[in-house]
């Protein structure tokens, strides 16, 4: 397949996943089932290399995130590089691993913002999500980073055992002098999904959640942003996932590979390049990977003749594929999918929801997303 | 309404940036970036904390001779109100 080079594919992001390493096994953690087997992390010359080569590319922000990114201790080198290269960096942390002057030093370096992970708005039920030991150090952290005078943004990831304590959540951001607050519906891909029956929310729990976040973000409008990230379970029109596949954003991979997003490597029969071998620009423009999904003729019906096919591209194909089988497919949480059905049997089960174990994040060599 | 005699500058958060591929200013902040027109680009210049908003105006009316003073008040004042809104514009008092 030729490769696409219009200015339409263009990434303004660059997600630098430095580490799969993490001291927390959040139960919805987008990183790969089989985590624990991908050793050989890309080092600090590769990652500055990464940094220059995707500065020319076009990227304008950089989000450096994992696992866990303060596990790295090159991670200063990595932000006065970035800075060098105006771009914006966000650090991605559960912020378990740092001191006050790490923090500081960062801001020194050029770090331009922070977002610090909570799980809920207390430490029994945070630390049973985040799987150990972690909200008052993350409490901790969240007012360092206030102190050095970092801009602080404060992620949560909802679903039905918080949801309801979405109030609370606002709360607790004002009281840490947040930003910016994500009040972000998890995604049902890797470990989530494999959680789906103990996570997904109903209907009413989230209209209910999204009410009270539309109230806090007039209230708080020019003070603290607040996004709610609705769950595309319950949408009639599927995300824009990524903002199309190989079009805004670049992802590299603790080990080097380059990739559309961070689930990207779990459909079959495609080819993921490493920038352990070639420049990151040839990458984007040429790979296999990254060309499969770009334009319009790979899609099926009824995305190939519908007018949103240009504003959603059809969905997320990780999610097609690991719903239906078929990353071509029509992501199955649009309505006019012929697939809609799984997602109709997924809230139906929401609404019955007997108590379900949840599975951490564990070293499970042997399983694949 | 943003007053005549507030002081703008960008929020911490924020970033001004030449986006070299488009020769086009852009303002960065978190996951967000945001191009800016040239008129916008030369209102976010002037957001330095130091000039009012009467200044920046009669700054922007010699730069644009051409435009009534009365149109690039307006639409300094609308830039900078949503701006404000979105919490990428803070204003000294």
């Amino acid at each position: 397949m030729s490769a696409v080079a219009v200015p339409e594919y263009r990434p303004y992001t660059l997600v630098a996943e430095l580490t799969y390493r993490c001291p927390l096994r959040c139960v919805y953690c987008s990183n790969p089932l089989d985590y624990a087997r991908r050793r050989d992390e890309v080092d600090t010359a590769g990652w500055l290399r990464v940094l220059r080569e995707a500065e020319e590319l076009g990227v304008v922000q950089v989000n450096l995130t994992g696992g866990e990114p303060l596990v790295r201790d090159d991670l200063e080198a990595l932000v006065a590089e970035a800075e060098r290269l105006e771009l914006y960096t966000n650090l991605i942390t559960s912020g378990i691993p740092v001191t006050r002057d790490r923090l500081a030093r960062l801001r020194d370096l050029g770090l331009d913002n922070v977002q610090i992970s909570i799980q809920d708005v207390a430490a029994a039920s945070s630390d049973r999500i985040a799987g150990r030991r972690s909200f008052d150090r993350k409490l901790q952290v969240a007012r360092w980073i206030k102190e050095v005078g970092l801009p602080l943004t404060l992620n949560t990831v909802l679903h039905r055992e918080n949801l309801d304590r979405v109030p609370e959540v606002i709360a607790l951001a004002e009281t840490l002098d947040a930003d910016r607050l994500e009040l972000a519906n998890t995604q049902y891909l890797g470990w989530a999904l494999l959680n789906r029956r103990a996570l997904l929310p109903t209907r009413e729990q989230l209209a209910q959640a999204r009410a009270v976040a539309a109230e806090a973000r007039q209230r708080l409008k020019g003070r603290m942003e607040v996004l709610f990230v609705t769950p595309d379970y319950y949408v009639d029109f599927p995300k824009s996932c990524m903002d199309g596949w190989g079009r805004r954003f670049l992802l590299v991979s603790p080990d080097g590979l380059v990739l559309p997003c961070h689930v990207a490597h779990t459909l079959p029969g495609l080819t993921w390049e490493s920038v352990r071998d070639r420049p990151l620009g040839d990458i984007w423009r040429d790979s296999p990977g990254f060309n499969a999904f770009r334009g319009e003729a790979w899609m099926s019906e009824p995305c190939r003749s519908c007018d949103r096919r240009t504003t959603d591209f059809g969905g997320c194909r990780c999610q097609a594929y690991h719903l239906t089988g078929n990353a071509a497919a029509t992501d199955p949480a649009c309505s006019l999918a012929p697939a809609h059905a799984l997602i109709e049997a997924a809230r139906r089960e929401a609404v019955d929801a007997a108590p379900v174990a949840l599975e951490y994040r564990t070293r499970r060599a042997g399983a694949r997303t | 309404m943003i007053a005549a005699d507030a002081r703008p500058r960008l929020a911490p958060k924020v970033r001004l940036r030449l986006d070299a591929k488009s020769g086009r200013f852009m303002l960065l902040y978190p996951e967000r970036g945001m191009v800016l027109n040239p008129t916008a680009a030369e209102i976010v210049k002037r957001c330095t904390g130091e000039l009012t908003v009467t200044e920046i105006i009669a700054q922007l009316a010699e730069q644009y001779a051409a435009q009534s003073r009365e149109a690039i008040e307006r639409e300094v004042v609308e830039f900078l109100d949503a701006m404000t809104d979105r919490g990428l514009v803070r204003s000294e008092p």
